[in-house]
């Protein structure tokens, strides 16, 4: 088996979870694994990934391949793939990181296995574990082509520093297909970190589209006053702009991991799932009694939130007056 | 111009596997991807009234047939479905060389995809897609508009916001803030019938039947078994008393 991992980076910050990732790739048996970095800079962080495990950093260091979209990567990934022979393809999910991930899939036709949460060799082969439908089921999941790809769910590893020492450094001049160049970043707003912080309260009242419209935050707002918490949203209500993206909890937003996290309207999907599971205690309203959100609360509510919320809100601050 | 949007046909309510086959059990109701029909829907809205033709495509049982009717009650003009006994089974590899296949064929300058399959949750799909077809990418859409030949999108990533433009032909996949898909008017859903629905096997798309199914996947699924145990969660219905219910719970742990 000869590993490569895909690292991610911002800034010039490799990401923690392609580190995670590139730890459990060292952990696996293959003492040569290789990494790729591409982008604008990235020479300079190949000595950290050395750091985390890899032995040989591939660098595809050219400013036009900075902006984050995936097609100049799976030339990248390729041409690293096509020099050193790797069989096993390792990436941390991210928006960019799945659409690199299928679209080398498709190049080099080997087998994808995404949303794994583990990955171990038994018995010289290497089987996955992935949570299927709404995490009710674990999957092990296996490869039958030559060349496997693992997408692994954000969270899944901890970024261990192995003391690794300097890695060789391979320099790629990357050559890109007609289809990768053609689309092009032409915007970037960064959210700055500032803004009310959400990740170090207590209590979390989170409001997904089952509020119905941005009028109705104010029920999450007020419930959340009453129980001395702060508020968030889902990617659904804050891309339809209802709410501010500061208050986004999950894959694309904030991990949190409150005493109570009560969620409002919410469907639950993984996505949203990965940012707030770690919660003390999860409560949940939800009309449809077959949301996913119920599959991962300690006490899940069938019903109306208009009905039930305001009625709520009364009773804590009763509560808390007496 | 032409629009094609690939639509998949889910099962209804919660969805098992076999543990024999170790494959999804469709054998139940089924119903269109509910994050299909916003990629419908934006198809719908960009066609406006011009006279751009909007084709939804699916791999499936026969009983897709009842999904691709709905985005045809939508308000979509045509509908090709490839069904054939040999793709059953298919994985990410396998499904995207059929959905090629039966692109190519449409020629279509934009190709739409949905968020994610509500069974599968991939949410990867288009990307092998569109390595495929050899066309550009984009995914994740929570805007999209068209240009002059090219398209722009806004769509959020891990950092906030990113603008993307591409030019046509090319692959998108729209988020479920995009737009709020509408329902089907009766007029739609008795036009539907008589709108063009297609039937093709892999042969039909010169594909043999060992490029789908598990013959033409790179993955498969070895063993089922258990999630982690969970602590005692509830569930109770609201019977007007619920709001209290929840404080009593609070009170229990101490969170109020
Ligand atoms: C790459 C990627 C990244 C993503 N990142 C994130 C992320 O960071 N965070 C995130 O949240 N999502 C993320 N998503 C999106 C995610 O998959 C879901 O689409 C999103 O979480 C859904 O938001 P929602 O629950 O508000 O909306 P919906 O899924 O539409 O759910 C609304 C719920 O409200 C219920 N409801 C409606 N009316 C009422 C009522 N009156 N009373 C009670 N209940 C009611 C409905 O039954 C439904 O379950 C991401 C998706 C992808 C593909
Ligand atoms: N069998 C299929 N036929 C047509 N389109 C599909 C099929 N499976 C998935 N799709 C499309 O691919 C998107 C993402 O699916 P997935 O990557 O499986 O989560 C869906 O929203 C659909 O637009």
């Amino acid at each position: 088996m000869s590993v490569l991992v895909f690292l991610e980076h911002h800034g010039n910050e490799l990401q923690k979870g392609s580190l995670g990732v590139l730890s459990k790739a060292a952990s696996l048996g293959d003492p040569e694994v290789a990494a790729v970095l591409v982008g604008a800079g990235v020479r300079a962080l190949a000595a950290e990934a050395g750091a985390f495990g890899a032995k040989r950093v591939y660098v595809a260091e050219d400013a036009s391949l900075d902006p984050p979209t995936p097609q100049p990567r799976v030339d990248v990934l390729a041409q690293a793939v096509a020099h050193g022979g790797y069989d096993t393809i390792l990436l941390a999910n991210s928006v960019l990181a799945a659409d690199v991930a299928a679209g080398l899939a498709a190049r080099l036709e080997a087998g994808l296995n995404w949303d794994l949460v583990d990955l171990e060799r038994r018995d010289g082969e290497l089987v996955g574990t992935r949570p299927a439908l709404q995490d009710s089921v674990y999957v092990e999941v296996g490869w039958t082509s030559q060349q496997r790809i693992a997408l692994f769910r954000a969270g899944s590893f901890d970024a261990a520093a192995t003391g690794g020492g300097e890695p060789e450094l391979v320099e790629l001049a990357p050559e890109l297909e007609e289809h990768s160049r053609g689309a092009k970043v032409v915007d970037q707003q960064l959210e700055a970190s500032s803004g009310p912080s959400i990740e170090d309260a207590d209590v979390i009242v989170a409001g997904g589209r089952g509020l119905g419209g941005p009028e109705h935050f104010t029920l999450a707002e007020e419930l959340a006053k009453a129980l001395g918490g702060a508020v968030g949203a889902t990617r659904a209500v804050v891309d339809a702009g209802w709410y501010p993206y500061s208050a986004q909890i999950g894959q694309t937003g904030k991990t949190v991991s409150p005493k109570l996290y009560v969620a409002l309207g919410i469907s639950g999907a993984i996505q949203h799932k990965v940012g707030m599971q770690s919660s003390n205690v999860i409560v949940a309203i939800n009309k449809d009694p077959n949301a996913p959100i119920f599959e991962f609360s300690d006490l899940g509510v069938v019903g109306d939130l208009h009905e039930i919320v305001p009625k709520l809100t009364e009773l804590v601050r009763q509560r808390r007056a007496s | 111009m032409r629009i094609a949007v690939c639509v998949k046909h889910v099962p209804e309510g919660s969805a098992r596997i076999d543990p024999v086959s170790k494959r999804l059990d469709r054998s139940g109701e089924g119903a269109l991807n509910h994050f299909d029909a916003n990629a419908v829907e934006e198809a719908l809205r960009l066609k406006g009234e011009s006279d751009t033709e909007v084709v939804v495509l699916s791999m499936g049982p026969e009983k897709a047939a009842d999904s691709l009717r709905k985005a045809l009650a939508m308000g979509a003009d045509r509908a090709v479905l490839v069904s054939d006994e040999s793709a059953a089974g298919s994985d990410l590899l396998a499904t995207s060389r059929v959905l090629a296949k039966a692109l190519e064929r449409e020629g279509a300058d934009l190709v739409l995809f949905g968020q994610q399959a509500s069974d599968a949750d991939g949410a990867v799909l288009w990307a092998a897609v569109a390595e495929r077809l050899r066309r550009p990418v984009v995914s994740q859409a929570a805007e999209l508009s068209l240009q002059d030949g090219s398209l722009r999108v806004k769509r959020q990533t891990e950092f906030g916001y990113d603008v993307i433009e591409a030019p046509l032909p090319a692959v998108v996949a729209v988020s479920d803030a995009i737009n709020e898909p509408r329902y089907p008017s009766l007029k739609g859903i008795m036009g539907a019938k008589r709108k063009p629905q297609e039937v093709l096997s892999l042969a039909d798309l010169g594909l043999e039947a060992s490029a789908a199914g598990e013959a033409g996947s790179g993955t498969k699924v070895l063993a089922l078994a258990d999630p982690p145990a969970r602590g005692d969660a509830r569930k109770i219905e609201d019977d007007g008393n619920a709001a209290q219910a929840i404080l009593d719970f609070l009170v229990e742990k101490r969170l109020v």
